[in-house]
């Protein structure tokens, strides 16, 4: 009995650990975290999920855990399977110790698409938002070049590195200078839309969207720092750019 | 530009962040089909009012709520097809030229930017969260509705 409520808590905070480490919202991981708990008769749990850490304690007599969370990327699969094995085992259709495994699977197969793919989609979006926002055809080529070289420094230099902003600050002053050049040498027509079209993959929507989204919820810890991570990122944006159009 | 056209690009720009986003693979054209009709939304919106909260509000309130029909028909969280569908209605313009004016020390300017950067992150909030009071009503409703006869 002992080792069965064990499990369950090491389940509920491996999943709610894997949830916040690939970018779900922090109300969701609170629910996965008690439905799965509620399931397995731990019914007294609390949870208090922040973007850095989780806290759990599965009854008033079992000791409270706590778990860091030191790396986040987005990672949408991930969450997906994720949400599926703790429906599978709210429904009773796997058992505690199979939906642990599954979980451990999850984590250890990091399951991403090919980072050439990744690339190629982001200079197709960067194309496709230099168009939207009015820009003209001329400048297709430039945005195409600009977004996936981007995209692919702040990627690397972030695997490398694990500083973001470092590299998102690199990944904007390359983007700014491929504008630059371009215009110069009479390859594009107006820096500014380039730069805006191209900058979209690096731009923290996700974390502005999630981070009003977790305000309005009441998660008022988790949605002050993930706004204190997006306005730090737009600012190595805007300061990569800035260095950029100073030359 | 044409709304043809428009729509296209703007499900490729979507379909694009499924990718970098990593979503489920079936899940990509769906993410599509989204990030489209959100933006279709917001586009005809902005022609009929030139006001920039009212079209994020009503393109996110879109998105969010096809995201739901979506997440409810494929038994998947929400949040992997609202993503991809609301990036593409991120203020990145004006807070971009609000970052740009701040270092170029042009402060009012900036403010002016960052003043539309919020209110539109502020609406495309709103929309997200009405679209899911009103899901989550009619879902209340049907079920009664279900259960009664």
């Amino acid at each position: 009995m002992t080792q069965d409520t064990e499990l369950a808590v090491e389940c509920c905070l491996l999943a709610g650990r894997l949830m916040m480490e690939s970018g779900a919202e922090t109300y969701r991981a609170e629910d996965t975290m008690d439905r799965m708990a509620i399931s397995q008769q731990l019914t007294q749990s609390q949870s208090f999920v922040t973007p850095t850490g989780i806290i759990f304690a599965g009854s008033n007599s079992l000791p409270t855990r706590l778990v860091r969370i030191s790396n986040r990327s987005t990672n949408l699969e991930r969450i997906a399977l994720i949400n599926s094995v703790s429906r599978k085992l709210v429904n009773k259709d796997i058992t505690l110790p199979e939906a642990y495994s599954e979980l451990v699977n999850i984590e250890k197969e990091h399951k991403t698409l090919p980072l050439w793919i990744q690339i190629v989609a982001a200079s197709v979006a960067s194309a496709s938002f230099l168009l939207l926002y009015g820009g003209t055809f001329k400048d297709v080529p430039t945005a195409l070049i600009a977004g996936g070289v981007g995209f692919s420094i702040s990627t690397l230099l972030e695997m490398k590195t694990r500083v973001k902003f470092f590299a998102e600050f690199l990944a904007a002053l390359f983007i700014c200078l491929i504008a630059i050049f371009s215009v110069a040498w009479g390859l594009g027509n107006e820096v500014d839309r380039i730069i805006i079209g191209s900058v979209m993959p690096l731009v923290p929507g996700l974390l502005i969207t999630n981070a009003v989204r977790d305000l309005m919820a009441g998660h008022f810890v988790s949605g002050v720092s993930k706004g204190a991570e997006a306005f730090l990122t737009a600012f190595a944006i805007g300061a990569g750019v800035a260095l950029g159009l100073s030359f | 530009m044409s709304y043809f056209l428009q729509g296209i690009l703007s499900f490729a720009a979507a379909a694009g962040f499924g990718i970098i986003f990593n979503a489920p693979k079936k899940s990509l054209f769906y993410c599509g089909i989204v990030g489209m009709t959100g933006w279709l939304v917001y586009a005809y919106v902005d022609d009929l009012s030139q006001d920039p909260a009212k079209s994020s509000f009503a393109g996110a309130f879109t998105v969010a709520f096809v995201a739901h029909l979506m997440a409810k028909k494929f038994k998947m969280p929400m949040i992997i097809f609202s993503v991809a569908g609301i990036i593409p209605l991120v203020p990145g313009g004006s807070a971009y030229n609000a970052m740009r004016n701040v270092i170029e020390k042009d402060y009012s300017v900036a403010v002016e930017y960052g003043s539309v950067a919020l209110i539109i992150s502020g609406s495309i909030a709103m929309g997200l969260v009405f679209a899911e009071i009103i899901t989550q009503l009619s879902v209340k409703v049907i079920g009664r509705l279900k259960v009664k006869p």
